[in-house]
């Protein structure tokens, strides 16, 4: 599904990734981990064919990134945003119908079957009763929602999400896990999400990767990858401090 | 979507006005066509509204009709009023959905047409016109209309290779370079202005704006020019709805973002020009109209571009006629006039939920 070969990124000459190799195979749940500024969004990005490598590549479901336009990689990949200020008065639903835009008819607009998209995903995610409140007065943990939504309406093989759970409480950190591993085994769709919070990846990820100073310090499943000796190393504090359920 | 909607409506949330465009639409349609004989019909000559539609029946459909009005009514009615009465439909039509594409591209409710420079590009084109002592005429279109027209092109140009940084923060760096390359054309302006001597009344007619000197001809020109760029305009509505999350995100959503800026900022530009050479600068319908629409349909560019484009032309002939009905003043004084008091009660009634 993802394939990053030898990537390497740099933002104004400054290295921000060098020589990073992922693959995920289709049906993975991946988690990407490590500290600030050690190239984890880079990466999302990267992938997603936003930040062009210095050098190395990436496919996306078979094909060079290269290759493919923004619609078709809006197919093949969803990503979920950062809700920026919106300059007009949006309903949830009309932000949720936004995720719709790579398949709906380019002049008719929303089809049944875009319809049918967006009442699905408001349902699995939840947010059926945002739906006509305007998006800029909802809560953090109500956004993140709400953008959630819009990415499962886009339908692509592939989520990604750059830390979904920043700003919110347990219980929707909780509700936002479970609806990603739900996507993952009950849909079959590829998940790859930042994550600060290692308890969480170690909780709900099968595979976790850890990305430190721009290199791919470590790939494997949650006792291997983020192990006492791992967190003192890349992340520089005392393991004890983050009791994982490993 | 009519399930979805209603159960939107039941819910408390933002009050809007309409939520059946094609109703509204009509409507619209309706209004415009009423405005349209109503403005044809009036003025310093008063064409009975029946003898109006015999005129315009008689004339443009070549329907038999029994003459039962005078010559001279016939030519007020086709050829001075009607090429009028249809600039202003124009025009309006054109600001309204450039207004709307640069709100929307630039992510800011308070952008206008004339926002990356083309009213002072425009205005300072048309002031040395007025200055070169060279007076050619080409189809009707002297050198300040030509002046006018390339110089709002050359003003988004500008600002438009000033402002090239990438990455994030470049629609504040636009509007900046708009704001700045605008000060210093309106300084050209001002100058030009204070050389110009007996040209200054005209150069201040152009600034106000008006529509005493439209014909068939110039019509016909300027018709092209904004239809065409609008028409592509709302055939790139899906580019238009990504940039209501941001550029990072429109590109998620499929967005070629760099490509559809530019193509958008450049025909919204295109129709501006168009506008503002026939017209003059009319301010005001661009950025109202487009905020009215959205109150009633929603921010979806799909429904806010054509239903703008029809609003913008109603208020344009109503203005128009207000102004000639007024004793001929400048059509760019009617609209704030009547359009400042309406959308202030709009946003009073609606200010729960609409905030610009």
């Amino acid at each position: 599904m993802i394939r990053a070969e030898r990537l390497t990124v740099a933002y104004r000459g400054r290295p921000a990734l060098t020589d990073v190799d992922l693959h995920v195979a289709a049906g993975e749940r991946v988690a990407l981990v490590g500290p600030n500024g050690a190239g984890k969004s880079t990466l999302l990005r990267a992938i997603a064919g936003l930040v062009e490598p210095v050098a190395g590549a990436v496919e996306l479901g078979g094909s060079p990134i290269t290759g493919l336009d923004r619609l078709a990689i809006a197919r093949r990949l969803a990503v979920v945003p950062q809700l920026p200020q919106l300059p007009f008065a949006t309903t949830v639903e009309e932000v949720v119908a936004l995720g719709r835009l790579p398949h709906e008819h380019p002049i008719r607009g929303l089809r049944p079957a875009d319809r049918a998209a967006i009442a699905g995903a408001i349902d699995r995610v939840g947010v059926g009763h945002l739906l006509g409140r305007d998006a800029r007065e909802l809560s953090l943990g109500e956004r993140q929602l709400v953008l959630l939504a819009l990415a499962v309406a886009q339908d692509a093989p592939i989520l990604a999400l750059d830390e979904p759970t920043v700003h919110l409480d347990l219980r929707h950190q909780v509700q936002v896990m479970d609806l990603l591993v739900d996507l993952n085994e009950r849909d079959g769709t590829t998940i790859l999400a930042v994550l600060h919070d290692i308890g969480l990846a170690a909780h709900f990820f099968p595979r976790v990767v850890v990305l430190d100073r721009g290199r791919l310090a470590v790939d494997g499943p949650p006792a291997e990858a983020l192990s006492a000796d791992r967190i003192r190393e890349v992340f520089g504090v005392d393991p004890a401090l983050v009791r994982l359920a490993v | 979507m009519t399930a979805i909607a209603s159960t939107r409506a039941g819910l408390a949330g933002r009050p809007r006005i309409a939520r059946r465009p094609v109703l509204l639409a009509g409507m619209g349609l309706a209004m415009l066509a009423i405005v349209v004989v109503a403005g044809v019909a009036a003025g310093s000559v008063f064409v009975p509204p029946g003898d109006t539609l015999a005129i315009l029946a008689h004339r443009l459909l070549g329907l038999d009709i029994a003459t039962t009005w005078t010559r001279a009514e016939e030519t007020i009615v086709v050829d001075l009023r009607l090429p009028r009465v249809l600039t202003a439909m124009t025009v309006g039509a054109g600001l309204a959905v450039a207004g709307a594409t640069f709100q929307g591209v630039l992510r800011n409710p308070l952008a206008d047409p004339y926002v990356l420079g083309t009213a002072s590009g425009a205005a300072l084109g048309a002031a040395i016109a007025v200055l070169v002592p060279v007076r050619t005429v080409v189809l009707e279109f002297g050198l300040l209309h030509g002046l006018a027209f390339l110089g709002a092109l050359g003003a988004v140009f500008l600002v438009y290779r000033f402002s090239r940084v990438g990455g994030h923060g470049q629609m504040t760096s636009l509007l900046l370079t708009g704001y700045a390359v605008g000060s210093l054309l309106a300084a050209g302006l001002a100058l030009a202005m204070y050389l110009s001597g007996t040209g200054l009344r005209q150069i201040f007619a152009y600034l106000l704006g008006g529509f005493e000197a439209a014909s068939w001809v110039r019509f016909a020109t300027a018709l092209p020019l904004v239809l065409g760029a609008s028409a592509l305009i709302i055939g790139r509505a899906r580019a238009l709805n990504g940039f209501l999350l941001g550029e990072e995100a429109a590109a998620h959503l499929g967005v070629n973002v760099r490509r559809e800026r530019a193509i958008l900022l450049g025909l919204a530009s295109l129709a501006t020009a168009a506008a503002v050479a026939v017209s003059g600068l009319i301010g005001f319908v661009g950025l109202v109209a487009p905020h009215v629409v959205r109150l009633a349909v929603g921010p979806n560019a799909r429904l806010v571009l054509p239903l703008a484009a029809l609003f913008g032309a109603i208020l344009m002939v109503v203005a128009d006629l207000a102004a000639r009905l007024l004793g001929e003043i400048p059509v760019g004084v009617v609209t704030a006039v009547i359009g400042a008091p309406f959308f202030l009660a709009l946003l009073r009634r609606t200010r729960a939920g609409y905030e610009l």
